[in-house]
Formats: C-alpha cells, sequence, structure tokens
C-alpha cells in the first residue's frame, strides 16, 4: 500500500517536516526530527533503486491526474540513482550535524536552519523524481533558495556577500532554464519529459528549439559550476557552515549535473545534443581547463575550506569530461565519479567540519599537530584525500580508471594524461595538508585539542568505509551506472 | 513581419537591460532591481506565448470559441512567486550586508575584505 | 593448501593491531614481530614445493572492476621476491630491535607498524596475478613506507619525503597507470600471462612507448632519471633504509619491470620489436652514470644508495635483453644483491648507532674497533663487485652471457668495466677502516666498541648469507629457470 506511493513520500515528507521543525522551535528537537527524516528518505531511496527493474521505471501520477495533464513523477534506474546518492549524503550529514551546528550556528537558528536543510534536501530529491519540466524549475528553486539562506548563515561575514553572489548567479542560471523550458513548451506543447523528448525528434534543427538547448545547457552548466561559470562556488563552500559544505558539495552539484544529462540525453537525445561535435568539442575543453586550472588554483589556497571547494570545481570537470566523450564507458565514469565524489567531498568536509568544530578554523595553520592530537579524523581526511587523488582501493581509483579508459578508447590519449596530470595535483594539494597535519607540532601556547566526539567521528567513519568499500566492491557504482549508460545513449543513433 | 513579432523584441529588449544592470551595476540592491526585471522579461515570454489571436480569456462561457492557452498563466504564477522569493531573499541578505559592512556598494565591500 | 596464500598475505596485517595495541609493552610488541617474521617466512617457504613442482596456487580476493579482479597466483618470480622479503623482515626485525633502542628512536610503535604494512604490501605485490592487483600494492608499498622515510620528523626528512613520494606517486600515477590503462584498451586484459598478452596486438612503435611507459612509470626500478627519491629516502633510520631500499621496496620495482618484460610482453616481442634493446642503453648508462655519482659521496649511506641505483639497473637490464640467460640473471640477482646490500646497510646503521659516524672520510681505523661490523663489510661490498665465492657473482655471470648471446656488445662492455668502478669506491672504504691509524687528537671522541648484540648478530647472519648464496644458488636457480622454460 505505502510501496505504490513510495515516490511521492519521497519528496512529501521532507517538504512538510520542514515547516514542523520551525514549529518544534528547540534546536535539539527540530535536529531529532530533521535526522529521522533524512533516514526515512534514505529508505525510500534505496527501497525505489530495490524495485526499478533495468531499463524500466515506475510512474506516479501526482495528486490522481494522469500524464500529460497533471505532473508525473517518474523513477528510473538513474533517477534511483543520484536519489541514493542525495539521501545517503543527507542522513549522514543530518546525523552529524548537531554538535557542528550548535557550535557555528546562533541558538535561536538552529529551527530555522533545519528547516532550511530539509526544504534543499525536498527541492534536491524533487529535481531528482519529478518527470515534468517546469515542475523541475520549481524544485531547482526551492533547493537554490533555502541553500542561499544556508549559505549565509556561516560565522564569517564573507558569507553573507558570498550568498549574495550564489544567489545572483543562481538566479540567472534558473531564469535561462525558464526561458529554455518556456521556449520548448512553445513548439511542443509540453512539459512531460518523456512527451517532450518523443515530439522534438520530429522538429528537426528548429531555430527555436536550439535556442532553448543553448538557453538550458547555459543555464545548467552556471548551477553546475562548470569552469569558468563556477566563480559562486569557492567563496560559497568556504565561508558557509561546515555542515552546510558538506551537504552542497556531495549533493547540489550532483543533481545539476544530473539534470543536464536529463535534458541532454532524455529529452534532446545524444543525436541532437551531440550533432556537429560542438557542444562536445565545448564541454571537454571547459572541463579540462576546469581540471587542470581550478587543481592549480588549489594549491595555492591557505584556508583548507576552500581548498577543496576548488578541488569540487576540479572533480566536477572530471564529470563533465566523462560525459562530453559520449560514449558508455564515458558515460560509466562519469556517472560512478558523481556517486564516488559525492561520498568522498562529504567525508572530507565532514573531517574538516571537526577540526573546526575543535580548533576553530579550517587554515592551513589550524592543521598543525593535528594528527597526533585528532588521529581519528585527520586519519578520515588523508583516507578521503587518497581517494581524491584516486590510491587504488578507493573509490576514486574506479572513477579515474574508467575516465582513462574511456579517453583511451576515443583515442584521446593526451586527455587520459591530463586526468592523471589532475590527480598529480590533487597529490600535491593533498599532502600539504597531510604534512602540516602530521609533521609539524602544534604552535606554542595554542589551546589543547583532543579528539572530535564519537557521534561526529561515527558519520565521517561511515563515509571513509564507503569510500574503501566502493574502491573494491563497484556492483553499486559501475554496475547500475554502466546500465544507465547504455539507457541513456540507447536514443542515439 | 518583424513587427508582428514585437512581443519577442519587447522580451529581448527587458532581458538585456536586466542583465546588464545585474552585471554593470556594482550597488547591491540594483543587481536586485536588474535580476527582477530581467525575471521579468520572462514572464513576458510565458504569457505572450499562451495568448490565441482572438482568444478570450478561458472561462467557458457562450459564444466565445477561441480561448487563450491557460497553462503558461498558471505556470507564470508560480515562476513570480519564485522570484518574489528570491527578491525577499536578496533584500534580506542585502540588509544583512550593510550591517556587516555599512555599505551596500560591492567595490567598497570588497576592498574590506581585502584589508582584513 | 590453498589456504596458504591468503594465510601470508593476512598475516602481517593481522599483526599491525598486535603492535599498536602492545604500545605500551615494547618487549611483547618486538616478539609480535619476530613472531609474525617466522611465521610469514615459513609460510611463503611452505608454498616452494608446490610451485617448484610446477602448481600455482591462486586466490581471487574480489572483483572490484568487470574483468579485473584483485587476484593473486603464485609463480616462481614472486616466490623469489617473497621468501627473499619475508625472510630479510625476519632479520631486518631482530637487527631494528638493536637499532631503534640503541639509537633511542621516538615512535618505535609507528615505526613497527608501517613496517609490517609495508612487509604486507610487498607480498601482495609479489603475488599479484595481474597488473592491477601489481599497482594496487606497489601504491600500497609506496604510501605505507613515507610515514617511515619520514620517520624523524624534521626538515629534511620533510623534504626528503616530499621528493621520495612526488617522484613515486608522480611516475606511478602519471606513466604506469597509463600504460596499464592503455594495455587493458590494447588486449581487454591485464593478467600476467607466460608468454606475454601483447603480441598481435601492437605495432613495435606502439610496442616501445608502452614499454618505455611501464620502465619509467615503475619508478621504483629507479631508472634514471627517476632516480632521485633514493638517496632522498636516506634520512630514514638505517633499518628502514636496509629493509626497504635494499629489500623491499627498490625490489619491488625491478620485480614489477621483470614481471612486465615477462607476463605483459613476452621475451619474443621484447625481441623482434627492438623494444627491450633500446631500454638496455638507459638501464646500462644508468649503470654506469650510478657508480660514477656512488664515487664521489662522502655520506656512507648516499653512497650506498647510489649504488643501489646502479645495481638495479642490472635487472632491469636482464629484464630488457629478454633472453633465458638476463632473466635468470637479472631474477637471480634480485637475491644476491638484496643480501650484500643488506648487509652493507646493517654495517653503516651499526656504525651509526656505536660511533656516531656517518661519513667515509671519518671511518680511519674503525676495522680494529669493530671487527665483526667491518668484516661483514666487506664481504657486502665485494658482492657488490661480483667478487667469487661471493653472491653477486653468480648473477652477474648470467647476465653478462645473456648480453653476448643478445650481442650486445656496449652491454657487454658495461657488465665488465662496472666491477672496477664498484671497488673504486668499495675498497678504499674497506682500507682506511682496516689499514689506518685512527684518526688522533679529536677530542670529546668517544671509546666505542660494536654495536649491540641484535645488529651484528643479523649482519653477520646476512653476511654468512651472502657466502653461502655463492655455493648454493640451486633453490633459487631451479625456481628462475622455471620462468624460461625450464634448465
Amino acid at each position: 500500500m505505502i510501496d505504490e506511493h513510495l515516490p511521492v513520500l519521497q519528496v512529501v515528507v521532507p517538504l512538510l517536516a520542514a515547516p514542523m521543525c520551525l514549529l518544534l522551535g528547540r534546536g535539539t528537537l527540530a535536529w531529532g526530527l530533521a535526522t529521522a527524516v533524512g533516514w526515512f528518505a534514505l529508505y525510500v531511496a534505496l527501497s525505489l533503486l530495490g524495485s526499478v527493474p533495468a531499463g524500466g521505471e515506475i510512474r506516479y501520477a501526482l495528486g490522481g491526474w494522469a500524464a500529460p495533464w497533471g505532473i508525473e513523477y517518474r523513477v528510473d534506474r538513474l533517477d534511483s540513482y543520484v536519489l541514493v546518492i542525495v539521501a545517503a549524503v543527507g542522513a549522514l550529514v543530518l546525523t552529524y550535524a548537531r554538535a557542528s551546528v550548535a557550535r557555528e550556528i546562533a541558538r535561536h537558528q538552529h529551527a530555522a536552519f533545519y528547516a532550511a536543510l530539509l526544504l534543499c534536501l525536498a527541492g534536491l530529491l524533487g529535481i531528482v523524481i519529478t518527470g515534468d519540466a517546469f515542475n523541475l524549475f520549481v524544485f531547482l528553486e526551492i533547493s537554490s533558495l533555502s541553500s542561499y539562506a544556508l549559505i549565509s548563515l556561516g560565522r564569517d561575514r564573507r558569507a553573507l556577500t558570498a550568498s549574495y553572489q550564489y544567489l545572483i548567479m543562481g538566479t540567472l542560471g534558473a531564469t535561462f532554464i525558464l526561458i529554455g523550458v518556456g521556449l520548448l513548451y512553445m513548439v511542443t506543447g509540453t512539459l512531460n519529459m518523456l512527451d517532450l523528448a518523443e515530439r522534438l525528434p520530429a522538429l528537426g534543427d528548429n531555430r527555436t528549439v536550439l535556442a532553448a538547448f543553448a538557453f538550458l545547457v547555459v543555464g545548467i552548466c552556471l548551477k553546475i559550476a562548470l569552469f569558468p561559470l563556477h566563480l559562486w562556488l569557492p567563496n560559497a563552500y568556504a565561508y558557509a557552515p561546515s555542515v552546510v559544505t558538506a551537504f552542497l558539495a556531495g549533493t547540489a552539484t550532483k543533481v545539476a549535473i544530473y539534470v543536464l544529462l536529463r535534458f541532454l540525453f532524455t529529452i534532446f537525445g545524444a543525436g541532437f545534443s551531440f550533432s556537429g561535435m560542438l557542444l562536445s568539442a565545448l564541454l571537454m575543453v571547459l572541463a579540462l581547463l576546469g581540471v587542470l586550472v581550478a587543481s592549480t588554483v588549489a594549491i595555492f589556497q591557505n584556508d583548507v575550506k576552500r581548498m577543496l571547494a576548488y578541488s569540487s570545481v576540479a572533480q566536477i570537470g572530471y564529470i563533465v569530461l566523462g560525459i562530453s566523450l559520449v560514449s558508455v564507458t564515458g558515460l560509466t565514469a562519469a556517472l560512478v565519479h558523481l556517486f564516488n565524489h559525492a561520498v568522498m567531498k562529504a567525508a572530507l568536509f565532514l573531517a574538516l567540519g571537526a577540526v573546526v568544530y575543535r580548533v576553530g578554523g579550517a587554515r592551513l595553520e589550524d592543521m598543525k599537530g593535528l594528527g597526533r592530537a585528532m588521529p581519528l579524523t585527520l586519519a578520515a581526511f588523508v583516507a578521503g584525500g587518497l581517494s581524491l587523488i584516486g590510491v587504488p582501493l578507493t573509490a576514486g581509483f574506479i572513477s579515474k580508471w574508467y575516465l582513462v579508459l574511456a579517453a583511451l578508447e576515443a583515442g584521446w590519449w593526451p586527455i587520459a594524461l591530463l586526468v592523471l596530470i589532475g590527480s598529480l595535483l590533487a597529490v600535491v594539494y593533498v599532502w600539504r595538508v597531510v604534512e602540516t597535519a602530521y609533521m609539524q607540532p602544534r604552535p606554542a601556547g595554542a589551546a589543547a585539542v583532543s579528539e572530535a566526539p564519537w557521534h561526529m567521528l561515527l558519520p565521517i567513519w561511515a563515509l571513509v568505509v564507503a569510500n574503501v568499500w566502493l574502491g573494491i566492491d563497484t556492483d553499486l557504482t559501475v554496475g547500475i551506472a554502466g546500465g544507465v549508460a547504455v539507457e541513456l545513449l540507447g536514443g542515439a543513433p | 513581419m518583424a513587427l508582428s513579432l514585437y512581443n519577442y523584441w519587447i522580451v529581448i529588449v527587458l532581458m538585456m537591460t536586466g542583465f546588464y544592470i545585474v552585471i554593470r551595476s556594482t550597488n547591491l540592491v540594483k543587481k536586485i532591481v536588474g535580476l527582477n526585471i530581467f525575471q521579468t522579461s520572462v514572464f513576458i515570454l510565458y504569457i505572450s506565448m499562451g495568448k490565441v489571436e482572438g482568444g478570450t480569456a478561458p472561462i467557458v462561457t457562450d459564444g466565445a470559441t477561441a480561448y487563450s492557452n491557460p497553462l503558461p498563466h498558471v505556470l507564470i504564477l508560480t515562476a513570480i512567486v519564485v522570484g518574489v522569493a528570491t527578491t525577499a531573499l536578496g533584500l534580506t541578505l542585502v540588509v544583512r550586508i550593510k550591517e556587516a559592512y555599512g555599505s551596500v556598494d560591492e567595490e567598497a565591500i570588497q576592498r574590506q575584505d581585502r584589508e582584513a | 593448501m590453498s589456504a596458504l596464500l591468503p594465510a601470508a598475505m593476512l598475516l602481517p596485517l593481522v599483526a599491525v593491531p598486535l603492535i599498536v595495541l602492545l604500545d605500551r609493552y615494547p618487549n611483547r610488541r618486538e616478539a609480535v614481530s619476530l613472531v609474525t617474521g617466522g611465521l610469514l617466512f615459513a609460510l611463503v617457504v611452505a608454498l616452494v614445493p608446490d610451485v617448484a613442482a610446477g602448481g600455482r596456487p591462486a586466490w581471487t580476493l574480489a572483483e572490484p572492476l568487470p574483468g579485473i579482479a584483485l587476484a593473486f597466483e603464485v609463480e616462481p618470480l614472486g616466490l623469489i621476491m617473497a621468501l627473499v622479503a619475508s625472510f630479510l623482515w625476519m632479520v631486518t626485525t631482530v637487527y631494528s630491535i638493536g637499532y631503534m633502542r640503541g639509537h633511542h628512536e621516538k615512535h618505535q610503535t609507528r615505526f613497527y607498524a608501517f613496517f609490517a604494512i609495508a612487509i604486507a604490501s610487498t607480498i601482495g605485490a609479489a603475488f599479484a596475478a595481474n597488473l592491477v592487483t601489481l599497482f594496487v600494492f606497489y601504491e600500497a608499498l609506496t604510501l605505507s613506507t613515507f610515514p617511515l622515510v619520514t620517520h624523524a620528523g624534521t626538515d629534511e626528512a620533510r623534504r626528503a619525503g616530499r621528493t621520495y613520494l612526488g617522484v613515486l606517486i608522480g611516475s606511478s600515477i602519471g606513466l604506469l597507470l597509463l600504460a596499464i590503462a592503455w594495455t587493458w584498451n590494447l588486449t581487454g586484459s591485464v593478467t600476467f600471462t607466460p608468454g606475454g598478452i601483447l603480441a598481435g596486438h601492437a605495432t613495435d612503435g606502439t610496442v616501445l612507448v608502452l614499454y618505455a611507459l611501464f620502465l619509467f612509470g615503475i619508478g621504483k626500478a629507479a631508472l634514471m632519471p627517476l632516480h632521485r627519491w633514493l638517496p632522498a629516502a636516506m634520512v630514514a633510520p638505517t633499518p628502514v633504509s636496509a629493509l626497504l631500499h635494499a629489500v623491499a621496496v627498490v625490489k619491488i620495482g625491478v620485480f614489477s619491470v621483470l614481471k612486465v618484460s615477462i607476463y605483459i610482453f613476452g621475451p619474443a616481442l621484447l625481441t623482434s620489436s627492438g623494444a627491450g634493446m633500446a631500454l638496455a642503453y638507459v638501464a646500462a648508462t644508468t649503470i654506469l652514470l650510478g657508480s660514477l655519482v656512488a664515487m664521489r659521496q662522502d655520506n656512507l649511506k648516499r653512497l650506498l644508495a647510489y649504488s643501489t641505483v646502479s645495481q638495479l639497473s642490472y635487472i632491469v637490464l636482464g629484464a630488457t635483453l629478454a633472453n633465458a640467460w638476463g632473466i635468470v640473471g637479472g631474477s637471480l640477482h634480485i637475491v644476491m644483491h638484496a643480501f650484500g646490500k643488506i648487509t652493507l646497510f646493517f654495517c653503516a646503521g651499526a656504525i651509526l648507532v656505536a660511533s656516531n659516524k656517518t661519513r667515509v672520510s671519518q671511518l680511519d681505523g674503525i676495522g680494529r674497533r669493530m671487527p665483526w661490523t667491518l668484516g661483514a663489510f666487506t664481504v657486502g661490498a665485494l658482492s657488490m663487485v661480483g667478487v667469487p665465492p661471493l653472491a653477486g657473482f653468480v648473477s652477474k655471470w648470467y647476465l653478462l652471457l645473456g648480453s653476448i648471446t643478445a650481442e650486445q656488445y656496449f652491454v657487454v662492455a658495461v657488465i665488465i668495466v662496472r666491477p672496477l668502478l664498484n671497488a673504486a669506491y668499495f675498497v678504499p672504504i674497506i682500507y682506511v677502516a682496516f689499514f689506518r691509524p685512527p684518526a688522533s687528537g679529536v677530542h670529546g671522541e668517544r671509546e666505542y666498541g660494536e654495536a649491540p648484540l641484535p645488529m651484528v648478530a643479523a649482519l653477520v647472519a646476512t653476511a654468512v648469507l651472502t657466502v653461502t648464496l655463492f655455493f648454493y644458488p640451486d633453490w633459487a636457480l631451479a625456481l628462475a629457470e622455471q620462468l624460461v622454460g625450464g634448465p
């Protein structure tokens, strides 16, 4: 009975829980509710993953209004795969959040904070699950607006300007998407993604369709933070509260990439999107530039959070690179990295959050001597860093392997080499932190630092274990991603 | 011919005006104004697209043979709500920025951050 | 029988938590290390009869990528490697107990724990059944030895650590991983297969580029110009230098080169494509240059490091010659050089602990105070030179035969000239140590004798074995000959 309503519960439960958090008022109660909802969302996402047949989909007509009149929720394997990423990161981050939020955010704002976080989660889940192009825009704005609010809660006043900057760029991006959707509706008369996909091929190279395509791609790339449209990201990640950074790094850009995949492959179809190589070449160049430039910039950051933010831009480059190769292996690489990067970045940012919790900052000099003072936290950081580099037996290796393979398959060995050079740049910036933490003593006179509390360590280490697990047993990632890649390219000639 | 599509010209002029203000202005409030104009242009795009030549409002009445398409209008109601929310949030941020920095000028704020 | 392989792989890992838990009880902690060392060696030895009879015990752990498993298979070359590594781990543990205590090193628990992880990685790499598994343990070895190399925690150690990690990770991710992915792309396989897998899949030009990627990508083989990490890593405590930079790390490097040459390219392909010969020249050049640089070193450990750079290229040379003599010679040299070089490092450490001397120019007359140590040093040094009746002679003889068979007279010349260079830097040390009177009038020179007993026992044992291996190389020879299809 409840099973058939799972798709709607996925979104509605966090959406309704958000105002309840506000009503509960007290920080701890709101946290308890939010965490429970987070785990429930993960349960729903996993059940959906389990019940979606390969190549099939679950369709749910919202309010009983059949498509194309009503809004339809559709869950195919790509959807359920991304849902699991978002819900898993959400559940773990929420579990972790209490102490960190208590430390970083004023007490009277706690309930509002959890409400906004749940709204953001609901928005992100909604983007993924909906089968309606306009509904996607609405959910996009729900998640974006709540994330602007969340970012602005950072302790540094620069969080405000970062949030403002993100608001301007995010709204521009979302409005571009709105224009694109509107133009598509104009020529096809439908907003349902499946109907769009059916009707668009008949229109061929219609100029309105091309304009819609251009608006959509630019708008989505802004949300993805693809180089050089990434300018909002480093500040937003660096100044947001630790919990928010971990949550957004693991989910927001991932969902934006999902939107890109949906539009490029399902709605327009790979044959249309990549005809004439223009988009493919453009994405490839931007992705590679992103990898190299952002990784290099990351090396010179003194704020470790900011360093990881730039690293995120670089990792997004890897994912987009995989997409731009337009092959089954390339898409598999992109999808696998989507999952793996969410897991490793969430682990890294949460570990960093524990450092902020104990030391009060996340600059490089704050990390001195922490290898001895906070061994478990720092060990988790190192493990996440190794995964970022792509050391074997970690999740990162699997992504890199597929990406290199995809480049070689396409006959572009210089790209394979550039991917690996990107990894080496990651070695440099990760190792700066490792060296500081393990080989420099705590500065004289600094307050004694103890290990992070267990309720913070638990989610961190759950992510670290997942990182290693996904590097050894890849049924979940490669297994599903490989199938999804074939499905996505299925319509391609 | 070109003038028969005058609604699109209006949309494009408004859009570029808004976009220009967002990029060019250093005043944070003005940026929000620009953003609003930018969004409004899209609202007009939707609304004008739903208009059917000679159609009336989509209410079933005697004598009406053609109705305008109500769906884009409904959609844009949602988009307007989103736009209002964005503006509200943006202005709230500007107020907080003014409290924290004592200025709403982007350059002045950046200068303060550099000096800090 | 089949449980032997997993047991050997997991044993050192089991020891790690025990070592960490016994942090406060040094005696029990060291006992764990010793017992594990002994057991590990016994387990590896127990694998010998099966493999000698042609058996290939195998174990598949997981399959992270479709078609690419984390799998292990014991073949003769890997067994030789594992035998040497596990035996010398045991000896080195004895030695480190003396050294670490005699030298009052800090963080000894961390030291023994990472030591055990490093050995586990070495065994894993030795038994790897495909390129990806080899790569996994190759990287694990780099990372687990990093804390050992930078053990001192000084600025110098940090700089050396950067070079160490930079060169090794840089080459392995930048070149080796690319080569592995390329191989998979060409052949759809990464499994080590007798006779090679690349034949028929690649043109001669591709083979040459790919082989160069592999050889330079395996930075641990210290082929010039990727040798810089080896002297840099000498800031490590001496037992680390001894085991890791005479045995585990560098030998996994050259072992990987041999393995790739034999099981991925196949000798036939290397010869027919000309790739083998091209890289043989690089190896021969490294042999010569390494020796020349070694001659100019005053720091004893750095001298030994450059000597290692040069000796390693003998093994690479054996692989690139790609004929039966070369491969047997290269495989044997893994064993022979390991025993000789570890003896030398043990001696350098003993000299440091007993007398606090690190430079060659300080060694006047030291042989009279530390006769056992310097005696062992002499044995090790002469084995490096290749004087009979010492182990180093055996492998060099095979390599010489190999290069003559391949009709590479430049290489022949290098093999003949090189011992002279070698002698030119080892013989003077022996001479001053025994025949020159101790430097007189140096104030503050304290009285000293031999190093602590565990150290002397270890270094004498390896020296004796260096001699013994000359007379009884049969076991290694038998295994090595399996590689080239019988005697």
